[in-house]
């Protein structure tokens, strides 16, 4: 059945950056193995040749020509931030990463 | 992340227990004019936050949508390292938190690359080849740039924040992995530069990227690991980041290996990692643990739909394909007449591209190499430069070689006028001018500076005449020391012996 372990959800929601409980890792663990064993159903269902798909539509090739379109300006692009200092968005040091 | 100093191995004891596999992977910042997936200019230098929009910063609602230039760069550089082009070809989502990108993830290729099962061949300094295998070449964009603030390193170790600008963001990026390379032996951290510059010579010839490495156009990761001889597991490997020119790619390559050696034969182990390299210690520092793929959740981009190039497409680009830089390297050597060894110092003195520049705006071969890989050369290393940071052009090494060839300085005025180039004070014949450089040939002025000298040394006319004609040097170091040097010696001596004949 379900490979989804406590230790496996408390991984996930570090990657995440979610802050979980022990008991919202117990419901998680559940909740994830049960996605996982109906995608697995699912899969035993299409198993054999039938492709990949990532998008409902089947279309490809959209592309847009390399012309320059006008951007926001520095005002508008920091306006949603929290914090901004010499034109530029101002975020909290991230360490033990570089 | 210890800053402590690593113990090393002596270079060849490593190399005779050990052998080395690496791995490069090279990104190339591609020059389009607009981004991988909005119309934000791709400039560099630009104020920050002012090549953005809602979709690089990462504004809900907002949607990509792809560069057709920057496939068809994609396109030719798989097609220039002889890969195959996927017909189907899918972006994803690589998920990260970092502020760099604002979007938390990057979109990349995972599975379906544009490009795979490559091989160019690459010559090192000794004059041998080596084929290296391309694995892939896929398309990404380019991150945001931090600036850390606080501390007193500039680093991220003590920062207390960091400014984000997203003019980056978004700018696409091919990057170009190769399979294991083995062989290399002692040669592997050459092998990985020589692979490096043909890299880079390539996507500059295909006019794909800039392919400027100060500024970050062309950068480069250096996987190494080692392992005993005859065993077939191949050693854990690091990958050394932050690599961003040539020579300390080859210092990064060197360094690691002689560090590994040193761990493996005290017993220890290896820790896969990433690793920093730091040019002014000339030392790697450990970074975070390498994340498993799995880790970044990659999953098929919704957002974007398949690229699938069409035969005609790329049989067309393939027709467009520019000579290769291996074709490009026998047809210069022909045309400047160089020999082997001539042209292979050029070659790995990356100076090739300002040589032909300086011919083409008017030098004779010889006379531009003589200066690229003489004076200037030794002035960029000395400062611990590339060549390519100095500011001098190639119409200036042309106006200095035709001051040279005309008579008006000779060679050591000639450096002169190079170091006040150098140091930004004009072009060279302004210098000779303000420096007042030019050699004297007023036969009046060197004629009175000749009676001068013999006048201390007279006997030496009588020599001449009979036929000691060596005699003459001791009068020419003379002039020229009383003319500091600015007179023409061959006209000196011509003078010296017309007075013995008098």
């Amino acid at each position: 059945m379900s490979e989804i372990t406590p230790d496996l959800v408390r991984h996930l929601a570090g990657l995440a950056r979610i802050l979980v409980t022990d008991e919202e890792v117990t419901q998680l663990a559940q909740e994830l193995g049960v996605i996982v064993d109906s995608v697995a159903t699912i899969s035993k269902a299409v198993e054999g040749d039938v492709p990949a798909t990532s998008h409902p539509i089947a279309m490809a090739n959209v592309m847009r020509d390399d012309v320059v379109e006008p951007s926001l300006t520095q005002e508008q692009a920091l306006s949603g931030a929290p914090d901004s200092d010499q034109g530029r968005f101002r975020v909290a040091a991230i360490l033990d990463e570089e | 992340m210890s800053s402590a100093k690593a113990e090393l191995m002596k270079y060849e004891e490593a190399l005779e227990k050990f052998e080395v596999v690496i791995g490069l992977e090279v990104h190339i910042e591609l020059n389009t004019k607009t981004k991988m997936f909005c119309g934000c200019a791709n400039v560099f230098g630009d104020e920050p936050n002012t090549n953005v929009c809602p979709i690089c910063i990462g504004l809900p609602g907002s949607l990509p949508a792809v560069n057709r230039r920057a496939i068809e760069s994609s396109i030719s550089i798989g097609l220039a390292l002889g890969c195959q082009i996927a017909p189907n070809g899918r972006f994803s989502r690589k998920n990260y938190f970092y502020p760099d990108l604002a979007k938390n993830f990057q979109t990349s290729q995972y599975d379906e690359p544009i490009a795979f099962e490559g091989e160019i061949s690459v010559e090192v300094p000794s004059g041998k080849f080596f084929t290296v295998a391309i694995e892939r070449a896929h398309m990404e964009e380019d991150a945001g740039k931090l600036t850390h603030i606080g501390g007193n390193t500039g680093r991220i170790q003590g920062a207390e924040y960091s400014l984000v600008d997203y003019n980056r963001a978004g700018v696409p990026l091919v990057e170009i992995v190769t399979k294991p390379i083995y062989g290399g032996g002692a040669e592997a951290p050459e092998l990985a530069a020589a692979y490096v510059r043909l890299i880079r010579e390539m996507v500059k010839g295909l006019g794909v990227s800039d392919a400027r490495m100060e500024r970050g156009n062309v950068r480069c990761d250096a996987n190494v690991s080692i392992r005993p001889h005859g065993q077939e597991k191949l050693g854990t490997r690091t990958e050394t980041k932050n690599v961003n020119s040539l020579r300390s790619i080859e210092r990064a390559v060197r360094y690691e290996i002689q560090r590994q050696a040193a761990i493996l034969a005290k017993g220890g182990t290896i820790t896969q990692e990433t690793r920093h390299w730091h040019e002014d210690r000339g030392a790697t520092s450990s970074g975070r643990p390498k994340s498993d793929a799995d880790d970044y959740r990659y999953f098929p981009e919704p957002d974007l739909v398949p690229v699938q190039p069409s035969a005609e497409w790329v049989e067309e680009l393939r027709a467009k394909l520019p000579e290769q830089p291996a074709a490009r390297r026998k047809r210069l050597q022909l045309d400047w007449g160089f020999s082997d060894l001539e042209f292979r110092d050029v070659v790995n003195a990356g100076l090739m591209d300002p040589i032909e520049e300086t011919v083409a705006a008017g030098a004779k071969p010889q006379a531009a190499r003589k200066w690229w890989t003489g004076e200037i050369a030794r002035i960029a290393n000395a400062e611990d430069k590339e060549v390519s940071e100095l500011s001098i052009s190639a119409s200036d090494v042309v106006e200095l070689a035709n001051l040279v060839e005309s008579g008006k300085i000779n060679d050591r005025m000639a450096r002169e006028v190079l170091t006040g180039v150098l140091a930004g004070e004009g072009r060279p014949g302004q210098i000779v001018t303000d420096r007042g450089l030019e050699m004297v040939s007023d036969d009046g002025a060197l004629l009175a500076a000749i009676d001068a000298a013999l006048a201390k040394q007279p006997d030496v006319l009588e020599k001449i005449r009979e036929g000691k004609l060596q005699a003459a040097g001791a009068v020419i170091g003379a002039v020229m020391q009383a003319m500091k040097g600015t007179a023409d010696a061959a006209r000196v001596r011509e003078l010296i012996i017309q007075r013995a004949a008098e």
